[in-house]
């Protein structure tokens, strides 16, 4: 599904170089986990990876079913089923969060050659997949994420993930800023979106959001590669030892 | 012979070969001679500095041959008494009647009539009281030499609005109109104008309103490229009124929205807001004095630009609160969003305040499109343009909820949403 090789990025702006010559295969239907300390480049992959400006890939490549990703606009990038939940999701004031979903369901449709969304279709759609997630009418009526709390952006976020149905998901930090409550609440959303076909990519500091939404694969990046792949087991040994170990015994 | 006054000669030997009405010649006779006192606008005056007068100032029209765009036309769906003026000229066949309203219409054109009396003493009325604290020469041009306009009395609640629509057919088109309207106590009526009245416009609409009346007022401006507006609206309000007026204006090359509000009778509020959008040529420049002289009056001003490919924004706004105006709640916000490096905002609030208990703000901001939103909008699939105008209508929003009928709100967006589709 996600194939990366030898992705090497720099800031635009600065001489500042944060991806390394990073490899990752992720397969289809797969969950995979990426863990690493501040500063590793987690972020900067996920953003990257969804077309964010600012950074410039200097080699290497990143492909989406065979397709590299690198050159395209963010908007392409998501018709063809990249999805990146937001770390801090945006505030929009004065575009309604409906008409934000919409605009971008239909756009992604009409890029696919697919017929648009009916309004009323499209709200019957909406209300189903807000109930599961617990977002009331209100908050579909508010802006983009004005005055929503930190639990109703990263599920807004998870709303948007189901609406769009995209191939490959990555969320970057989805767990950061949640108490258990919220957080069981994403992890349910997202696992709901575990179809066998769709694939995962989850960045995170914590092992705590791995109990819940359960990975394949989990890697450890470290000065802007990955350093160490393994299963969930990996998850548990950083977060009982820290990185300072893992870090010692790579070098 | 200073230029001024020679080209005031010119303008009046040009204006009388042509069949000018001699209606209310007394009070033309007067604004003329207000006119040549305060003379023809120049930049060196204090609040022209920003926006060049010349191509008001010049008799003999020379202008590039506006291209005449097929205008969509507006509030088809909203049951409106529709007025309809083509280059400046009634057209009574595609007009509706206004005989079964509560209300008194008559013609600037068709002169004196025995229910005129109170238009002879109103018409230029409030235009000649402004002269003495900043010279409207523009207005004053306009009380002298307008060919047209509506003289409206009203005595009731006017249910459906009354919607003016300007139509441009003649490329070089120069229309003045000059509208009065009366409203009488505890009466109301809302009044639309909408379309591009001509290749050079210059419009005064003058306003009374009696205790407890109201008067709401939207103004949509034709999207034509090349065309030159000066638009001015002098209001007085007495106790226990409601002035609300609205502008929504769309390219153009340059425009002049002045609005000249004066609060004579306690416990009125007046409210102003603009939405403007252009590049290249365009300029548009608010201009708004606000006198606050009764108690416990409240005032609004709402202004926002969107600007781009050198297109310049223009916001001089000022309040001034006399001492005996108490209780006064004056409250001005003028923001612009440059979507390019080239485009420029301009902004003078002027704050004037000689009573002590007052509460006045004022807010004025420009930037540029929130990158981080664009990103966020584009990564849901939302292509670059459509992001972009989205986050321009977000921009415009607050402005909107200035109005308040929803349908006439609807109308607007939808209108500015199909303008932004071909534009941005």
């Amino acid at each position: 599904m996600l194939k990366i090789s030898n992705l090497k990025v720099k800031l635009e702006d600065e001489d500042k170089v944060i991806l390394k010559g990073l490899n990752l295969a992720v397969g289809r239907g797969q969950v995979h986990a990426i863990m690493g300390p501040n500063g590793s480049g987690k972020s900067t992959l996920s953003y990257v990876l969804s077309g964010k400006s600012g950074y410039e890939v200097t080699a290497g490549t990143a492909e989406l079913s065979g397709e590299n990703m690198l050159d395209l606009d963010p908007e392409d990038r998501a018709a063809q089923g990249l999805f990146l939940a937001f770390q801090y999701p945006v505030e929009i004031p004065g575009v309604g969060n409906m008409t934000f979903l919409r605009t971008a369901v239909n756009s992604q449709r009409k890029a696919r050659g697919e017929q648009e969304m009916s309004a009323g279709d499209f709200l019957k759609l909406v209300r189903a997949k807000a109930k599961e997630l617990k977002i009331d009418a209100e908050m579909l009526k508010r802006p983009v994420n004005v005055g929503f709390s930190g639990g109703e952006k990263k599920r807004n976020e998870i709303l948007q993930m189901a609406l769009l149905e995209p191939k490959l998901c990555i969320l970057d930090e989805t767990d950061s800023g949640l108490d258990v409550d919220a957080m069981k609440l994403v992890a349910k959303g997202v696992n709901a979106l575990r179809d066998g076909s769709r694939s995962f990519l989850v960045i995170t500091h914590y092992q705590r959001l791995l109990d819940y939404i359960k990975p394949d694969v989990v890697h450890i990046m470290a000065d802007g590669k990955i350093i160490k792949s393994g299963g969930p087991e990996l998850a548990l040994e950083v977060e009982k030892n820290g990185y300072t170990e893992l870090l010692a015994e790579v070098s | 012979m200073p230029v001024s006054t020679n080209i005031i000669d010119q303008t009046e030997a040009l204006i009388s070969s042509q069949e000018m009405p001699k209606t209310y010649w007394d009070q033309r006779i007067e604004a003329l001679s207000r006119l040549r006192n305060i003379s023809l606008p120049s930049k060196k005056d204090e609040y022209w500095k920003y926006t060049d007068p010349q191509v008001f100032n010049n008799p003999s029209v020379l202008l590039t041959n506006v291209v005449v765009s097929d205008e969509h036309l507006m509030f088809r769906s909203i049951d409106c008494l529709r007025l309809v003026f083509i280059d400046g000229i009634f057209d009574k066949t595609s007009s509706d009647s206004l005989d079964d309203e509560p209300v008194e219409l008559l013609w600037l054109s068709s002169g004196t009539k025995e229910n005129s009396f109170w238009v002879s003493e109103f018409y230029g009325s409030l235009e000649a009281e402004s002269q003495h604290r900043v010279p409207r020469p523009l207005a004053a041009f306009n009380s002298a030499f307008a060919r047209e306009g509506l003289l409206l009395r009203v005595f009731g609640k006017v249910v459906k609005p009354i919607h003016i629509e300007y139509v441009n057919k003649s490329p070089t088109a120069d229309v003045i109109l000059h509208h009065c309207v009366k409203v009488e106590k505890e009466a109301s009526v809302t009044l639309i104008e909408s379309g591009a009245a001509a290749a050079r416009f210059n419009k005064v609409i003058e306003v009374d309103l009696s205790v407890g009346s109201s008067f709401d007022h939207v103004n949509v401006q034709g999207t034509d490229i090349e065309g030159v507006v000066a638009s001015q609206l002098f209001a007085k309000l007495s106790s226990e009124c409601s002035l609300k007026s609205f502008a929504l204006t769309m390219n153009g090359a340059l425009t002049r929205h002045e609005s000249i509000i004066d609060l004579v009778g306690d416990n009125s509020s007046a409210h102003l807001a603009g939405a403007a959008i252009g590049g290249g040529l365009f300029h548009h420049d608010d201009t708004v004095f606000i006198t606050h002289d009764a108690l416990a009056c409240e005032s609004r001003q709402v202004f926002k630009k969107v600007l781009r490919r050198g297109g310049k924004g223009i916001f001089q706004g000022k309040i001034l609160v006399k001492p005996m105006a108490q209780k006064t709640d004056g409250y001005q916000l003028s923001q612009a969003l440059l979507l390019d490096e080239e485009s420029q905002f301009l902004v003078k609030p002027e704050l004037e305040i000689y009573a002590d208990d007052v509460a006045c703000s004022h807010g004025s901001t420009s930037g540029a499109i929130d990158e981080e939103a664009l990103f966020y909008l584009r990564s849901r699939g939302i292509p670059d343009e459509k992001a972009r105008e989205l986050l321009v209508l977000a921009f415009l929003a607050e402005v909107f909820d200035e109005i308040d009928s929803a349908e006439i709100a609807e109308e607007l967006v939808n209108h500015l949403q199909l303008y932004l589709s071909g534009y941005l």
